[in-house]
């Protein structure tokens, strides 16, 4: 569904991405996990259109987005769960997700997404005339990825879903992660909790100084001595 | 002095207060959306006015009929700057965008200013429709007609303005491209689009001001910095990109500025000069504005 060939990305003069190649199947839960400052948002910045390889081709089903503009790879399919969440803090959790659909297809289904959305986060239907700046850390995870449902994406994108959050309430996002992927969705997403990405995921891709290192099936990278040395501490599976 | 005196400087200054509302509003849509800064706003005020003053004399157009069409093309002349000279600004960095566009501005504003010279001379001019001098007394105070109209008609623009925004779902897009530029495109939101359409509305707005100006004031070739200023003045006073507050802020400006006239006379603008420093000094992000953290 979505094939990375080979980008390089740079900030001016600062090259953060060498030849990245990945790939992610459809209806899959890939997770690319690393180090902070590995190059994990900017890979995702990149498949969203927040940033443009200068080489190297992103394929989404079949056709090159790469230099294509951020809303036309919206209407394609691609949706991105921000880091930080990137809300619209001074306007209602309503109005947060109506943008969510601003795309044709989205407000075709507005209503009917609306009402998914509210099942699985009820708490938004309670907030939903509330600003969103007033929500709590995990309302707000919780509206940023309610929101990038809105647009009824084929490819959700999520940047560390878990940042900001308990263990409890990560463990919540998760098994919401995992219900939107059993819904059809599929999903990509980046983590520094790299244990908790690793138990969702199906298969997973490290990246370390702006390169793919490693990747393989999770469940053996849960196992992987290296692995849990250098991501996991030094305590048991 | 007697109460009358006061309440009637008042008055006035409402009046007017609510033309430099109305400026304001339009700077602080294109600073909110694009975060540039249009110096030459003032300049396309006065272009308003003008096509407004043209309409007239030429076509015998009454003004608050011809306040649409002026709008119009001023909406059209503001899509195409923005094609034109500000929309290669848009993709650098927030300072040196807003760099860029003040010297953009100030290149605009010094030929629109010329040119105004040179094809319409640099008289004053005015509409004077023949309901000029209309007007109506309540509690001893004077309401002349075209002034009371411009602000409920100003009022009228903010509030249709203010449902667009709000009740719309480009409204709403606009509203999300000036609070988070990167998350509205992550929308769908096709930011320079809307960019182009903000521009046009800001232009728009001047417009409406300038054709209010020209019925009820006067226009000429160099008015445009003056206005340019006051817009300044109160998008700073209400909060850079607080849309609402702007209008609040102007009648605010021109209230204060008016008053001030019986007690400093000529020097009522540096009262508002001062009342802008105060804020800047005391409350940085405006009378109106949030925080910023």
């Amino acid at each position: 569904m979505l094939e990375i060939e080979k980008i390089n990305v740079s900030y001016g003069d600062l090259q953060a991405l060498w030849d990245v190649v990945f790939e992610v199947n459809q209806k899959e839960i890939v997770a690319l996990i690393g180090p902070n400052g590995a190059g994990k948002t900017t890979t995702l910045k990149s498949v969203s259109g927040l940033l443009r390889p200068f080489a190297g081709e992103i394929k989404f089903e079949g056709v090159e987005v790469g230099k294509m503009q951020i809303h036309k790879r919206v209407e394609m399919g691609i949706s991105l769960v921000p880091e930080g969440r990137g809300l619209f803090p001074g306007m209602t959790v309503l109005e947060n997700l109506e943008l969510g659909a601003f795309t044709a297809k989205g407000r075709s289904s507005k209503e009917e997404t609306l009402k998914q959305v509210y099942g699985l986060f009820p708490i938004l239907e309670k907030r939903k005339k509330q600003a969103a700046g007033t929500l709590s850390g995990g309302e707000q995870q919780m509206l940023a990825i309610g929101r990038g449902l809105m647009s009824k994406p084929k490819l959700l994108l999520f940047d560390e879903p878990s940042w900001g959050l308990s263990p409890l309430l990560s463990k919540v996002i998760y098994e919401v992660i995992g219900q939107i992927n059993s819904s059809g969705v599929t999903i990509l997403l980046i983590e520094q909790n790299v244990r908790i990405a690793l138990e969702l995921a199906k298969r997973a891709y490290i990246i370390e100084n702006g390169r793919i290192v490693n990747q393989g099936d999770s469940q053996n990278m849960l196992n992987d001595q290296h692995l849990r040395e250098a991501y996991l501490g030094t305590e048991s599976v | 002095m007697s109460w009358q005196v006061f309440a009637q400087s008042l008055l006035f200054g409402i009046f007017v207060g609510g033309l430099y509302g109305l400026a304001a509003v339009g700077l602080s849509l294109v600073f909110g959306v694009m975060k540039m800064l249009n110096v030459a706003h003032g300049e396309l005020l006065m272009l308003g006015g003008y096509a407004t003053f043209w309409f007239f004399s030429l076509y015998h157009i009454d003004p608050f009929l011809s306040l649409l069409p002026s709008a119009f093309i001023l909406f059209v002349i503001g899509m195409g700057l923005y094609k034109g000279l500000f929309s290669p600004l848009s993709k650098l960095h927030e300072e040196v965008k807003i760099k860029n566009s003040l010297l953009i501005g100030f290149g605009l504003s010094l030929i629109f200013h010329n040119l105004a010279i040179r094809l319409w001379t640099a008289d004053e001019r005015s509409v004077s429709v023949i309901y000029s001098g209309w007007g109506f007394s309540l509690f001893g105070l004077r309401f002349p007609f075209i002034r009371f109209s411009g602000l409920v008609l100003a009022t009228i623009v903010i509030l249709a303005l203010h449902q667009f925004l709000t009740k719309t779902y480009f409204g709403k897009a606009i509203r999300a491209t000036t609070e988070n530029w990167e998350s509205a495109a992550l929308m769908g939101i096709n930011i320079e689009k809307t960019s182009m359409i903000s521009f046009g509305f800001g232009a728009a707005l001047a417009a409406m001001a300038g054709t209010i100006v020209s019925v009820g004031y006067a226009i000429h070739p160099a008015m445009g910095l003056e206005w340019t200023l006051k817009a300044l003045i109160v998008v700073v006073l209400a909060g850079l990109g607080n849309i609402g507050g702007a209008f609040f802020a102007g009648v605010l400006l021109g209230a204060v500025e008016s008053v001030s006239t019986l007690f400093v006379g000529p020097y009522m603008e540096v009262v508002g000069l001062v009342i802008f420093l105060l804020v800047l000094e005391l409350k940085p992000q405006g009378l109106f504005g949030k925080s910023i953290a």
